[in-house]
């Protein structure tokens, strides 16, 4: 049902941007602010899969390393969720070369967005993984599992059904802080965005088309989260009656 | 080794704080046994169930299963604690029904009965299925084997959960409070399983139960616990027939006046 919707608002979002193209003020931006969008969908999909990644290892550094382990590991969460991105960023831009560590701008955007929703997602993984049952962990016990083939075979695949909406969270608030990127240089759909509209001052026509591709963005990657959701919780809450 | 008991408590003892649940319990299970553990709540009796599966770690005292200390090792002929490795070495030994089934919600009647089969002892796929389905055709859920447990009745998650622990071969069975979760009219299916594998397995079987008709039926030996120590032991006949101990006779009375 809700992914009818939302696919229904898609491509409404997608429609319009094409009608408003068809109107010349309007297409005259659209090569510029697609390539923008591209940059910004990269950066969006990399920084995800960093994220995932950086949250996976530091909520089970967390969960079950030796202390030295669980302290870097809170560490890391803790500095990434209480700073701002753009710090983050222009510390890893501008900082970091006043030290000799010259980093690409695509990169630093790439590392410090999937450095900052890592460490909130780390906290979504945790959640998760200490949510699933007392039980399902005495079973695997039981049946003389391993601590690791209990977490990779039992536990990781019941919490992910559980991290999935609270991630689809965290992606959308990632797609929203690539327009960050913008300020160290990258030519993302902001970017872009600020750039024709300083030249044209067109502002009605720019923000409209930004908005709605970044629009456009969220819904894919809302939807995207939603299919994931419904394969992922076979079985687990609505089985068919036998 | 043949001589030792399958399994020894020797001087067990469990405690939660200030709180003593077992009380340096000294108890041997012999091989093929069928011991039942009765007794009111609170008196450590799933404890010791809980213990001998590595749920729960004892505070003092030696757990010895099959011949081998399993809480300890002998190194230079001294006991010393366990590492991981030596614990799931003695662990492979014994299987264990939950109360509340445990199945794995994200995995088929199937999926559960051959995942440890295969990621635990290595066995091939084929190999591991054909073994489940046997196992599965013995509970009655040949039919079931492709449902999830959130697609079986509360009996069928349990028997699959029998399935499931037969199916790493244990020499020891435990079960806790089994039937307790169940609606009444499911009771019957699962205990009718439990009887048709104390018939046809050579195991060691050792439950924590409310059904006194069935311990009964089915136990060599009963053990009534009381305030964490065993208050009397004996044969169904005598436990059930002739208790000695005044608190037994509370007990079985209270219990079978609720009916």
């Amino acid at each position: 049902m809700w992914i009818r919707m939302l696919a229904a608002m898609l491509v409404a979002t997608l429609l319009l941007i094409a009608l408003l193209s068809a109107n010349p003020d309007y297409r005259l931006f659209m090569p510029g602010l697609l390539e923008g969008a591209v940059l910004t969908v990269e950066i969006t999909l990399l920084g995800a899969v960093l994220a995932v990644f950086m949250a996976l290892t530091a909520a089970l550094a967390k969960l079950y390393g030796p202390l030295p382990i669980r302290w870097l590991s809170t560490t890391y969460i803790e500095i990434f969720r209480g700073t701002s991105a753009l710090v983050q960023l222009f510390w890893l831009y501008f900082v970091l070369p006043q030290f000799g560590v010259f980093l690409d701008a695509f990169v630093v955007a790439v590392l410090a967005l999937g450095l900052n929703i890592g460490a909130y997602g780390a906290e979504v993984v945790r959640g998760a993984i200490i949510s699933v049952a007392r039980g399902q962990w005495e079973a695997a016990i039981a049946l003389n599992m391993s601590k690791a083939q209990m977490l990779r075979r039992i536990i990781l695949p019941q919490a992910f059904t559980a991290m999935i909406p609270p991630w689809g969270n965290l992606f959308i608030e990632l797609v929203k802080s690539t327009s960050l990127v913008s300020l160290i240089t990258l030519a993302d759909l902001t970017f872009k965005a600020q750039q024709m509209n300083q030249s044209t001052l067109k502002t009605v026509p720019v923000f409209t088309l930004v908005l709605l591709m970044y629009l456009a963005i969220s819904l894919t990657v809302t939807i995207a989260m939603r299919l994931l959701e419904q394969r992922a919780s076979r079985g687990l809450t609505r089985g068919r009656v036998a | 080794m043949n001589d030792m008991p399958m399994v020894r408590f020797e001087n067990v003892s469990k405690r939660y704080g200030a709180l003593t649940v077992l009380d340096s319990l000294n108890l041997d299970i012999g091989r093929g046994e069928k011991v039942s553990i009765i007794g009111p709540s609170g008196s450590g009796k799933t404890t010791v169930l809980r213990m001998l599966m590595t749920l729960e770690a004892i505070n003092d005292g030696v757990l010895w299963v099959d011949g081998e200390p399993m809480t300890h090792m002998l190194q230079n002929g001294k006991l010393v604690p366990a590492t991981t490795k030596h614990i799931r070495r003695i662990r492979a030994k014994i299987g264990m029904v939950f109360q509340s089934f445990n199945l794995f919600p994200h995995m088929t009647a199937m999926g559960n009965c051959i995942e440890a089969p295969i990621t635990v002892l290595g066995m091939k796929r084929s190999e591991a299925e054909e073994r489940a389905a046997e196992l599965l055709n013995m509970v009655g859920l040949s039919a079931k084997k492709d449902h999830y447990p959130s697609q079986l009745s509360g009996g069928q998650q349990q028997r699959v959960a029998i399935a499931r622990a037969l199916a790493m071969r244990p020499k020891i069975m435990l079960f806790d409070e089994v039937t307790s979760a169940l609606d009444p009219e499911l009771v019957g299916e699962v205990l009718q399983v439990i009887r048709k594998i104390g018939r046809e397995h050579d195991l060691t079987m050792l439950m924590v139960t409310h059904q006194m008709g069935f311990a009964k039926e089915f136990s060599d030996r009963v053990c009534f616990f009381y305030q964490g120590k065993i208050c009397e032991q004996g044969s169904p006949a005598e436990i059930f027939g002739n208790p000695k101990n005044e608190r037994t006779r509370q007990f079985l009375n209270a219990v079978l006046e609720a009916g």
